[in-house]
């Protein structure tokens, strides 16, 4: 069975969801304090939404310090799947292991609603599983999702069927080049049971864990 | 010492917050004004004697924490 480490920091609000998705999938996913500062008993890394140290400073900038992100570090190094989900995806820019920021959105509004994105790329952790041109339904919920990437260096691999919040390209998900770590800003882990609404996330999801299995990028 | 810096937004890099004051300012009818936008100031309180020393020091605190270089460019004043 994979493991999968579900990062806590103060303010994250999305971990307990996360959990109970992976955990629907066959996952054995557990919560990390970010204090920690081992994962040695992990296959992959996510960190859930929320609003990290109170997005103090900005969104993510302090999280980045925390202990675990040494360890999530190494696993990104090592091919390992590492996704940051809404906040987890500011996390991941700030630490410089997806590249480009995220601003606040073009309309100045808190964005909570159910958004269409189609898949771009499936050569990510977070889409090998899906195809190109397919389209799932999941909750954007975020004030900060607006991705600016000036240097153009990440992939996108998800991008919004409308554009909610003027990300650049309409990214809803970029990869690094190996496609080890993802950032997406909508939440798979709320699209994840038809009582919900739909349970499309939970095929990203599944595609994670896949990865997770394997323990490389794809 | 006082250390003041600026927090700059790159220009190309879009600023929601300036295009909705500048569009609030036509508003109230301000139509000469042409951009906003939205730096941040932080103060810091240090300890040292070296103006030099302290401002090498608080631009690595910029780099390493302060600003995003993606987003933000810096500049530091020492003052009393």
């Amino acid at each position: 069975m994979n493991r999968i480490a579900v990062v806590v920091f103060p303010g994250t609000n999305c971990e307990q969801d996360t959990v109970r998705s992976l955990r629907s999938l066959g996952a054995e996913a557990e919560l990390v304090w970010h204090r920690q500062d081992r994962l040695d008993d992990f296959d992959g890394v996510v960190l859930p939404g929320g609003f990290a140290h109170g997005d103090y400073l900005r969104t993510g900038a302090i999280a980045r310090l925390s202990p675990v992100m040494g360890p999530l570090t190494e696993m990104a190094r090592h091919g390992r799947p590492v996704l940051g989900i809404c906040n987890g995806f500011q996390i991941l820019c700030e630490a410089g292991l997806l590249p480009g920021a995220l601003i606040a959105n073009a309309g100045l509004a808190f964005i909570c609603r159910w958004v269409e994105v189609e898949v771009i790329s499936e050569r990510s952790m977070l889409t090998s599983l899906l195809h190109p041109g397919q389209i799932l339904k999941i909750p954007l919920n975020s004030y900060k999702g607006n991705y600016v990437d000036p240097g153009r260096s990440g992939r996108v691999v998800m991008r919004y069927v409308d554009d909610p919040n003027g990300s650049q390209d309409q990214a809803a998900a970029v990869s690094n080049q190996e496609g080890n770590v993802v950032g997406v800003m909508p939440h798979p882990e709320r699209g994840s049971d038809e009582l919900l609404g739909s349970s499309d996330g939970l095929a990203l999801l599944e595609s994670f864990l896949a990865a997770s299995r394997v323990g490389a990028g794809v | 010492m006082i250390a003041r810096i600026e927090i700059i937004r790159r220009p190309e890099i879009a600023d929601p917050e300036g295009v909705t004051v500048v569009r609030a300012l036509h508003d109230l009818g301000f139509n000469e004004v042409i951009r906003a936008r939205f730096d941040r100031v932080i103060t810091l309180e240090v300890s040292g004697s070296s103006t030099e020393a302290v401002k090498a020091k608080v631009n690595e605190m910029c780099r390493q924490l302060l600003a995003n270089p993606v987003l933000e460019d810096f500049r530091v004043v020492i003052g009393e």
